[in-house]
């Protein structure tokens, strides 16, 4: 038997495979299943599901409404659809500035003399020993009305005698911006400091010694190089952003609605598992489609991996 | 071309700090002009400065004290994207993300030279080293060979006075680095650039050069054409690095114009050869070198000075030669017999234990000042 498995290739695959194949069956592929089952359902008066067969979920969605004024019968309620909307800028605004800022860090770190570089990584590092939520937590205690930003700002405008109110940061869509790059960062500048370090110097050189100054070896070699960086780290920030929802919670408060916002309130306080389900499955099918043309143009970021 | 030298180094000194903290040369009061035209090497082991001697010409490296001038010119810390001066790097250092036609374009463009311009040359270079019909191919598709062709094809576009060559078939195997050093050789003649070329292969060096510097620890051990340095070397490391040799201690007898007698306490017997190094005198210790081709064996005593008596201790065939190894009143030495008869019949052969005569040539029995 085991002689037999020694010899046989595909079997080896097939068996190293199962573990994985079964995990991602029973935790991934039924609950989809499940979640598509619902979100074809309706709320019964008392919070449970009715399994039929409606659309109705999706058409409330995108703006479909019953409750109008003026005693139409049916109107365009804009509410989800700006949701969706907001959700998806949020996420594009958060994965270009996570960009700008990670890779200036990530060229430092991987032009860093080898014996610093460990350090900064490790500093980049360090803010995820920290629980995600009371690090959104921090941010609030900056941030707020009687905030240590708006505390040192007040201090600094009364030594100069202007007079100073008290900014109002958190709840505005800024604070939830904020709170989002700061969240991620790490997992920008991970995979582009990666992709940088690769990069032997001889190539560097190489472009000086062919006529290129700093400029244009940065644009034409070290740029393109190190595109499989970006490209993975923007699947791995533009994905949760587009997800996630505490961030928005604990930042936004009332004022910042994402789609992740939506999905947890139908299911813990509107008690509507349908319509929660049909926005999760909406959430998804928006990011496949923003990944897949995405990945189309750039790839995966797959030669991280490879080469 | 305005100056005689293409490159010249005058004085260069190149200190590092080493991850210890220590200041360490490594290159350590170099000087050497290099003629317009010529195929100059620097040949020696890792760490003995030939490359950190390249890479100032090339920019990569500014000299801590000296100066490194190009066509005359002092550089100073000139960039090396505004010197007249080509790499090809030993491990290729080509653009994977580019097609081998970009690669070849990119220092072309970075001259702002038009397309049609760019497809013309970057065409001729290809066809220069063989590759055309390549130009659409990433380097990852291509083979070591063939990379390698790349670099150089990409260096040699842009036309430069003096084309720089760190170890460039140090990648590929014996036989292709074999074809690949004759085709450089005959390159260069074809295009007269100044070539400087950086290995560790003595053969390599000796096969191509027009002329050659012999480095260690930082220094030129000597500088001169392959016949000067194999036959001529100046000291006992060079000696023993080029080649193969068989050293001899002893002390000078006597001393004229070109011939020297030295007593050599192993042998027992007095040595005559040929002054080599500067300023020898009546008295001093020097080591005598010897080539292994260059001493003959004879199976009687002629009636000849320099001949030995030595006892053969071991003989290894290998095809083109017999290595003899002979020990001579205790001082052990080889000697390389080349087979210029089929040794088919196994009494062609010398046998463990047999008395034989060792004849030294004294134009070949070289006197060296004591290291």
């Amino acid at each position: 038997m085991l002689q037999r498995l020694r010899e046989n290739k595909s079997a080896q695959g097939t068996l190293l495979a199962l573990p994985t194949t079964v995990w991602l069956f029973v935790l991934l592929i039924i609950p989809l299943i499940l979640t598509l089952i619902v979100s074809f359902g309706r709320r019964s008066p008392d919070g449970d599901v009715i399994y039929t067969f409606t659309f109705d979920n999706y058409i409330r969605l995108f703006g479909y409404s019953t409750d109008c004024p003026e005693g139409q019968a049916a109107c365009f309620d804009p509410l989800y659809v700006n949701i969706l909307g907001r959700s998806l800028s949020l996420a594009f605004n958060t994965t270009v500035l996570v960009i700008s800022l990670a890779y200036p860090l990530a060229y430092f770190i991987a032009r860093a003399h080898p014996k610093k570089r460990n350090l900064y990584l490790f500093m980049v590092l360090i803010p995820l020993w920290t629980n995600f939520v009371i690090r959104v937590y921090a941010w609030m205690m900056l941030l707020r009305k009687e905030g240590a930003i708006n505390i040192i700002l007040g201090w600094v405008m009364n030594a100069l005698n202007i007079p100073f109110t008290p900014l109002e940061m958190l709840y505005t869509p800024g604070a939830v911006l904020v709170g989002m790059v700061y969240e991620f960062l790490p997992f920008m500048i991970l995979p582009i400091y990666t992709s940088l370090e690769k990069i032997e110097t001889s190539l560097y050189e190489a472009a000086a010694d062919l006529g290129a100054n700093s400029i244009k070896t940065f644009l034409r070699v070290t740029l393109p190089l190190s595109m499989p960086g970006v490209v993975a780290g923007t699947i791995l920030v533009f994905i949760p952003v587009m997800g996630t929802f505490i961030v928005s919670d604990i930042l936004g408060g009332r004022q910042v609605i994402l789609v992740g916002n939506l999905i947890q309130r139908q299911f813990l306080d509107a008690r509507d598992p349908t319509f929660g389900s049909a926005a999760s499955l909406i959430l998804m099918i928006m990011t496949l489609i923003v990944t897949y043309f995405y990945t189309r143009k750039f790839g995966f970021g797959e030669e991280i991996v490879v080469a | 071309m305005t100056s005689e030298f293409a490159v010249e180094l005058r004085d260069v000194v190149k200190r590092f700090i080493t991850p210890e903290g220590n200041e360490m040369a490594a290159v350590d009061h170099v000087t050497m002009q290099i003629k317009n035209g010529e195929f100059f090497s620097m040949l020696g082991s890792s760490g003995c400065g030939k490359t950190t001697s390249l890479r100032m010409v090339a920019g990569f490296e500014w000299p801590t004290e000296g100066e490194v001038y190009i066509e005359g010119k002092a550089m100073g810390h000139t960039p090396p994207f505004q010197r007249k001066v080509n790499t090809v790097f030993q491990s290729y250092a080509l653009f994977q993300h580019m097609t081998v036609f970009q690669n070849l374009a990119f220092g072309l463009e970075m001259e702002g030279a038009k397309e049609a311009e760019i497809k013309k040359r970057v065409g001729r270079a290809l066809e220069m080293v063989q590759l055309t019909g390549m130009d659409r191919r990433k380097p990852k598709q291509l083979s070591g060979g063939q990379q390698q062709r790349v670099a150089l094809a990409r260096a040699l576009v842009k036309t430069p006075d003096v084309l720089l060559l760190d170890e460039p078939l140090g990648a590929l195997d014996l036989k292709l680095r074999k074809e690949m050093q004759l085709e450089l050789k005959a390159l260069q003649q074809q295009l007269g650039i100044t070539f400087i070329y950086v290995t560790h292969d003595q053969e390599e060096a000796l096969t191509m050069s027009d002329r050659i510097a012999v480095m260690s620890k930082g220094k030129i051990q000597q500088l001169g054409t392959p016949v000067e340095v194999y036959e001529r070397p100046s000291n006992k490391f060079v000696a023993d690095f080029i080649g193969e040799s068989n050293f001899l201690e002893g002390k000078i007898k006597s001393i004229s114009g070109n011939e020297a007698s030295v007593f050599v306490p192993g042998l027992n017997a007095e040595v005559t050869g040929t002054p080599i190094s500067e300023g020898l005198v009546k008295g001093e210790e020097v080591t005598i070198c010897i080539r292994p081709e260059k001493i003959h064996i004879a199976d009687r005593e002629a009636v000849q000075q320099n001949m030995f008596r030595a006892s053969v201790t071991n003989t290894v065939y290998i095809g083109v030669d017999t290595k003899v190894f002979v020990d001579a009143h205790g001082v052990k030495l080889k000697v390389w017999e080349q087979n210029r008869i089929s040794r088919l019949d196994p009494k062609s052969f010398y046998t463990v234990g047999q008395e034989v005569w060792l004849m030294l040539m004294p134009e070949n029995t070289l006197v060296l000042k004591k290291d």
